[in-house]
């Protein structure tokens, strides 16, 4: 069983504070939901969740996940830009994600195919459209695994059945005791708990 | 381990690619050898006494051209994000990436050196000094690079502040490149000393290029 947790987080970004004396929690199995207007410090969240923002106040952790990771070595990120690199196939780019997060990883042609992208697996991922280029980010979630996913914007650029194939793959994380917090305007079409954080001050 | 030999085959993979980079940096260091004989005319004395100088100058600005693009493109991606919320801890990841900058982008410098060096006039074993010097030089140039493309990937523009950034850091680098060529080839001076200093500079490069560009690129995200 794990928990991530964080309490009276404060992030400050170019002099403007983006929020304060925020707390979240969830715990294995469940989904958090981050809404709210454009601006109102969804992606700043996600990224000092990801260790990518330091927050200015307030701490983050992870009960019963391996003491010696950071959050940020136990979690996925996917952000709005792809990750993907236009010179290199589809096959390469996951598998050097797959080679590069290393750990506990699994087969990239298998992952490929459960988003569908098994056709193109030796086709450059420049040639991809942003729909294809969606659903490639998201096999990097499956070809390792970690039991947090940070997903900002998940289902943007995706088809309706993308989006029930991703609905499916959020269900196996979560039945499988991960823990999925995403940023989002859309409902994800699982159970969420949802946060909602304020306007722009 | 298998991290960074992952790493490191996707930036030379990426580099050898078209529009990858790699091949830039030879093409720009042969026109700028091969216009120097037509600049400085048919003097083949003072070709020979300027030689070394020319193919460091043109080195040292060959490695420069393409050094912006090592951390800018994974961060325009989003692939540095990645990188640095991995296990692998980011200054070996750091020196990883500088390591394939450098087998992608200087080795074919060196390799380049001996066939220009006949433009300039230079015999055997003088070319061959001068191969060596850039062979134990360049990394050096690679590694204090580095250190400026971490401090310029989050700003547009980023290209010019970098040559500002790295140019003085490579004044030693180059000092000691050419005099120890200019040792082996007229002297006074034996070959070793300032041989030594320069590859003192790259080891020292070695060490500090991948925790200050790391320290940097930890600052610098947002």
């Amino acid at each position: 069983m794990m928990r991530l947790s964080g309490q009276n987080l404060r992030c400050v970004r170019g002099g403007r504070e983006v929020f304060a004396g925020l707390g979240f929690a969830a715990s294995s199995g469940e989904a958090l939901a981050i809404t709210g207007p454009n601006g109102s410090g969804k992606t700043s969240l996600l990224r000092v969740i990801a260790g990518l923002l330091v927050a200015a106040e307030g701490s983050i952790a992870l009960d019963g996940g391996e003491a010696e990771l950071t959050v940020a070595e136990q979690a996925h990120y996917l952000g709005h830009r792809d990750a993907l690199k236009p010179a290199l196939s589809v096959l390469e780019n996951l598998s050097f994600w797959r080679d590069f997060l290393g750990g506990d990883s699994g087969d990239a042609v298998r992952c490929l195919a459960s988003v569908g992208l098994d056709h193109a697996t030796h086709l450059p991922a420049a040639y991809l459209s942003a729909g294809q280029r969606r659903r490639l980010s998201i096999a990097r979630l499956l070809v390792v695994r970690r039991p947090v996913w940070l997903l900002d914007e998940p289902t943007s650029a995706l088809d309706t059945k993308g989006q029930d194939l991703f609905v499916g793959l959020m269900r196996d994380h979560l039945a499988g005791g991960g823990i999925v917090i995403a940023a989002t305007h859309t409902a994800l079409g699982i159970d969420v708990r949802e946060m909602r954080m304020g306007g722009a001050p | 381990m298998t991290a960074l030999s992952a790493l490191m085959r996707r930036d030379i993979r990426i580099a050898l690619r078209v529009g990858g980079g790699a091949l830039i940096g030879v093409l720009f260091f042969l026109t700028v050898t091969v216009l120097m004989p037509f600049a400085v005319g048919p003097d083949l004395a003072l070709l020979t006494r300027l030689g070394p100088a020319i193919l460091w100058l043109g080195a040292l600005l060959a490695s420069l051209l393409t050094l912006d693009r090592l951390f800018m493109a994974d961060h325009e991606d989003g692939s540095l994000d990645l990188i640095v919320m991995s296990r692998t801890p980011l200054e070996l990841a750091c020196a990883a990436k500088a390591l394939a900058h450098w087998l992608a982008a200087g080795l074919p410098l060196i390799v380049a050196t001996p066939v220009l060096g006949l433009l300039l006039n230079l015999d055997g074993s003088a070319t061959l000094a001068v191969a060596l010097t850039l062979l134990a030089g360049t990394p050096a140039l690679t590694f204090t690079g580095m250190i400026g493309a971490a401090l310029a990937v989050t700003l547009h523009r980023g290209g010019l502040l970098l040559a500002v950034l790295v140019l003085p850091l490579s004044i030693p680098v180059l000092i000691f490149g050419v005099a120890a060529s200019q040792a082996a080839i007229i002297g006074p001076l034996p070959f070793g000393t300032p041989f030594s200093i320069l590859c003192a500079l790259s080891l020292v490069s070695f060490v500090v290029g991948p925790f200050a560009a790391a320290a940097s690129l930890r600052h610098g995200l947002d």
